[in-house]
């Protein structure tokens, strides 16, 4: 049998391919609907126009400039990138701290009391958490222990920046934590330290593994977490260490936020300190970690030794680097760039709408009723071709965006948190689908209120007036989280690249943070949506074309 | 000769005079056309079964949100707060303004949509007229409800916010229109959704389809705080402020931290009245240069 018979020999439809065959016949009507209305299609491609160049231009408006040392001029742009340490698992880290150290060679634990933790910190006098200068990095400080300072012990793959660790400590404000690799926390004891209430921690490593244990009283010890730190080399560093992290208070407005604070600094007391395992004939050995001119502290830093205690003083932090402005040097995340969506949806909504009003105002829907009697699959091929359009135009905008938008931002002088591949990959077809929802969406309302001016305002509303509320701060933060959670505007998380960290005070909130998760967030979006549609379907076989 | 050239000037003095007449003949022709405009319009929306409906929602949606805001603020003592008890009690028009925005675009697209644009311009060729009348109608009525709407939730404030903590003992002004600063948020936002709805006349008449032009308002006025939001540079985030129609024309409502307003409260209606007179005018443009 030769290709020329088979042509012509094409079977005939099977009546059960015949029924399948005609939904897709019926999404093959509406998409050529779709592709010769010239409104449909240019407006689509002005879509993604404006979600690219919107984003792009959010990202490119600002040229940061930075003091570029004694007798250098002053740098702009690229040269006023800051290294910023990556962690093991490849995030941004804050690594700063000081560290009272000596080698580990093998298995091994240490342990020690941490007696007294005091500190200052910056008064909130405006300063925006660029390093104190002037009279001494101190000036103008004031009493008062910041609730993440930290003093504890740590066992550090070596003294470089971003390596792996586990550590235990006391904090300022929130009891003794064990906390490995930059991310991770676990609560121990809780409580504040004093002289009176000491907290005894310990460390032990055994191969890879590591153990934290707790105590008050020095016997009596309870065990916190177990962590596997994979790749941990023989010879590790064990010690002491304080640090302070800059804290700062935010408060925002229209768009606009400004933040109160700067760098703090924590002294620490060690008393009982006990290293075993360690190489014979070593000392305490001390280091100023992540030190200098773009670190998050105050700068200072030291240990002495009296009378079997050890006083450690430190300021930074040991942690991931948070999104929003009260980072101590300009961050941008990788959703910025796709600020740019609204304008997308926004624009998207509008055509979805009149895809389907416009068949009612031109009485082209009897004709497409008639054409397929059933009404449900009339609907379900209209969302099939909105959807598939939006996603293709939104996905080829989200993927130039946060492709070519980062290294913009880069350009710009700002510094882009970094994020895994995964991640990446689900800011970017999030954000396509976040869009074809909501152009699903929005064809299921125009289908039930069959106005479209009611239907595009109705969808904007619910998606876009939530997120400015709570932006605007025209909410208080509770009712504005909450409207974060209930409404359509829920699904803008699934563009959220940077989680929230509940271990570093942060600006929380919108425009970066969501209260959902990115996935239960873009379900509330798809929940809405389905049961739109359920009443679009319900309505559009009950009424009158 | 000299009778000649008084002749001659006595015709053109009549012929002043004839003008003189026949302006203001026109000038009662067009007056009596604007009349008959204004009353065809008002017709045409009064019988129109969404148009109460519509107007209820603006002051419905309004007052709802406005009191909500207000019972979900609190601001305890001794603790800095900076909400402004005007802005909070006034938030309703974020949501108010769209309803608003839908009759300014209906009353102009709903006419598309059925070809009753065709007869409306049979019946008044002077298409600047017919404009107008739209947009004076639907000031007319914006202000009513936008002045219910408003006083409804300044009501609502005034009752619910004083037991949050918003007292005048707390340094927060009182929120009676006696207080300069709170007639001028209350006026202005009366004012400002009277905007709102000749922004949307206009863009309805540059569009035509109305899911194009209430698309092209809420843009407008939902895009710049967004944008402004996630702006890197600082001083674009404050111009971004300063041109949006939303962003600019609410400063009206600031009765508090007056010196960080990103642009002076009147000066900020005046951006918004700006938009709106430049959609009015695109859309006069268009509506005479085109077919119907």
């Amino acid at each position: 049998m030769t290709a020329g018979t088979t042509a012509r020999q094409w079977p005939a439809p099977a009546p059960a391919a015949a029924e399948h065959g005609g939904f897709w016949r019926a999404v093959l009507a509406e998409w050529t609907k779709f592709r010769s209305v010239r409104g449909l299609v240019i407006g689509t491609v002005v879509a993604a126009l404006a979600m690219l160049l919107v984003g792009l231009f959010a990202a490119g408006s600002a040229r940061f400039t930075c003091p570029g040392g004694p007798g250098f001029p002053t740098k702009t742009g690229a040269a006023c990138l800051p290294r910023i340490p990556r962690g093991p698992g490849g995030q941004a880290v804050t690594d700063s701290f000081y560290f009272v150290h000596q080698p580990l060679a093998a298995n091994g634990s240490i342990t020690a009391a941490v007696t007294s933790l005091t500190g200052v910190h910056a008064a909130g006098n405006g300063q925006t958490g660029a390093g104190p200068g002037g009279a001494g990095p101190l000036a103008g400080m004031t009493k008062g222990i910041v609730g993440w300072a930290k003093a504890g012990i740590i066992i550090k793959t070596s003294t470089s920046q971003g390596t792996a660790y586990a550590a235990m400590m006391a904090t300022g404000g929130h009891g003794v934590r064990m906390q490995y690799d930059f991310t991770q926390d676990i609560a121990g004891l809780a409580g504040q330290v004093s002289p009176s209430a000491p907290r005894w921690l310990r460390l032990t490593r055994s191969g890879d593994t590591i153990t934290g244990y707790d105590s008050a009283d020095g016997s009596r010890w309870a065990r916190v977490g177990t962590v596997r730190l994979t790749g941990l080399p023989a010879t590790v560093q064990a010690g002491l260490f304080v640090t302070s992290p800059v804290e700062t208070q935010t408060t925002s407005s229209f768009g606009g936020t400004t933040s109160n604070g700067g760098p703090s600094q924590a002294t620490g007391i060690f008393g009982h300190v006990s290293l075993s395992g360690a190489a014979p004939g070593k000392a305490w050995a001390g280091a100023n970690i992540g030190a200098g001119r773009g670190s998050p502290g105050t700068g200072v830093g030291g240990f002495h030794q009296a009378g079997g205690a050890i006083t450690v003083t430190g300021s930074g932090d040991i942690a991931p680097v948070v999104a929003g402005p009260t980072s101590y040097f300009p961050t941008a995340t990788i959703e910025d760039h796709l600020v740019g969506t609204f304008a997308g949806l926004i624009a998207m909504a509008v055509i979805a709408a009149m895809f389907i009003t416009t068949e009612y105002r031109r009485g082209l829907i009897r004709l497409t009723l008639a054409a397929t009697p059933r009404r449900g699959e009339v609907l379900a091929a209209k969302a099939v071709v909105v959807g598939a359009v939006t996603f293709a135009a939104g996905l080829a905008a989200s993927v130039i965006a946060v492709v070519a938008g980062p290294r913009l931002s880069r350009d710009m002088g700002l510094y882009v948190l970094p994020v895994s591949l995964p991640t990446g990959l689900r800011v970017i077809a999030g954000t396509a689908a976040l869009l074809a929802v909501a152009a699903v969406f929005a064809l299921a309302l125009g289908t039930v209120l069959r106005r479209s001016a009611v239907a595009v305002t109705a969808a904007i509303v619910l998606l876009v007036l939530p997120y400015i509320l709570g932006v605007a701060s025209v909410l208080p933060a509770g009712p504005a989280e909450w409207l974060l959670r209930v409404t359509p505007a829920a699904a803008f998380a699934i563009q959220q690249s940077v989680p929230a960290y509940h271990q570093v005070s942060g600006p929380y909130g919108p425009p970066v943070y969501f209260p959902l998760g990115p996935w239960s967030g873009f379900a509330v979006l798809c929940g809405w949506t389905a049961l739109a549609l359920g009443l679009a379907t319900y309505l559009l076989r009950r009424r009158d074309a | 000769m000299s009778q000649a050239t008084g002749l001659m000037q006595a015709d053109a003095s009549s012929q002043r005079h004839a003008r003189r007449a026949g302006s203001r003949a026109a000038l009662r022709a067009e007056a009596s056309a604007m009349r008959d405009a204004l009353a065809a319009e008002w017709v045409k929306l009064r019988t129109l079964p969404g148009s109460p409906w519509l107007l209820l929602a603006v002051v419905v949606t309004t007052v709802a949100v406005s009191a909500a805001a207000s019972a979900a603020t609190r601001c305890p003592a001794g603790v800095p707060c900076t909400a402004d008890p005007a802005r909070v009690c006034l938030s309703g028009i974020y949501l108010g303004q769209a309803v608003v925005a839908i009759l300014g675009v209906l009353i102009v697209s709903g006419e598309y949509s059925t070809g009753m644009i065709s007869v409306t311009l049979a019946a008044l060729p002077r298409r600047t007229t017919v404009l107008t009348a739209k947009a004076v109608i639907v000031t007319g009525l914006t202000l009513a409800a936008g002045t219910v709407a408003v006083g409804g939730s300044l009501l609502a404030g005034a009752m619910i916010l004083p037991g949050h903590g918003f007292t005048s003992a707390g340094g927060f002004p009182d929120l009676s229109l006696a207080g300069g600063t709170v007639l001028r948020a209350a006026a202005g936002s009366v004012l400002y959704l009277g905007l709102i709805g000749l922004l949307a006349v206009g863009a309805a008449a540059a569009f035509r389809e109305a899911a194009a032009a209430i698309g092209t308002v809420l843009g407008l006025l939902y895009l710049f705080p967004v944008i402004a939001a996630l702006a890197a540079s600082r001083i674009w985030q404050r111009h971004l402020q300063q041109v949006g129609p939303m962003t600019a024309g609410l400063e009206i409502q600031a009765t508090r931290n007056l010196h960080s307003l990103v642009i002076s409260p009147w000066a900020g209606l005046g951006v918004l009245a700006a938009w709106a007179a430049g959609a009015l005018i695109a859309g006069g443009l268009l509506l005479r240069l085109r077919d119907a």
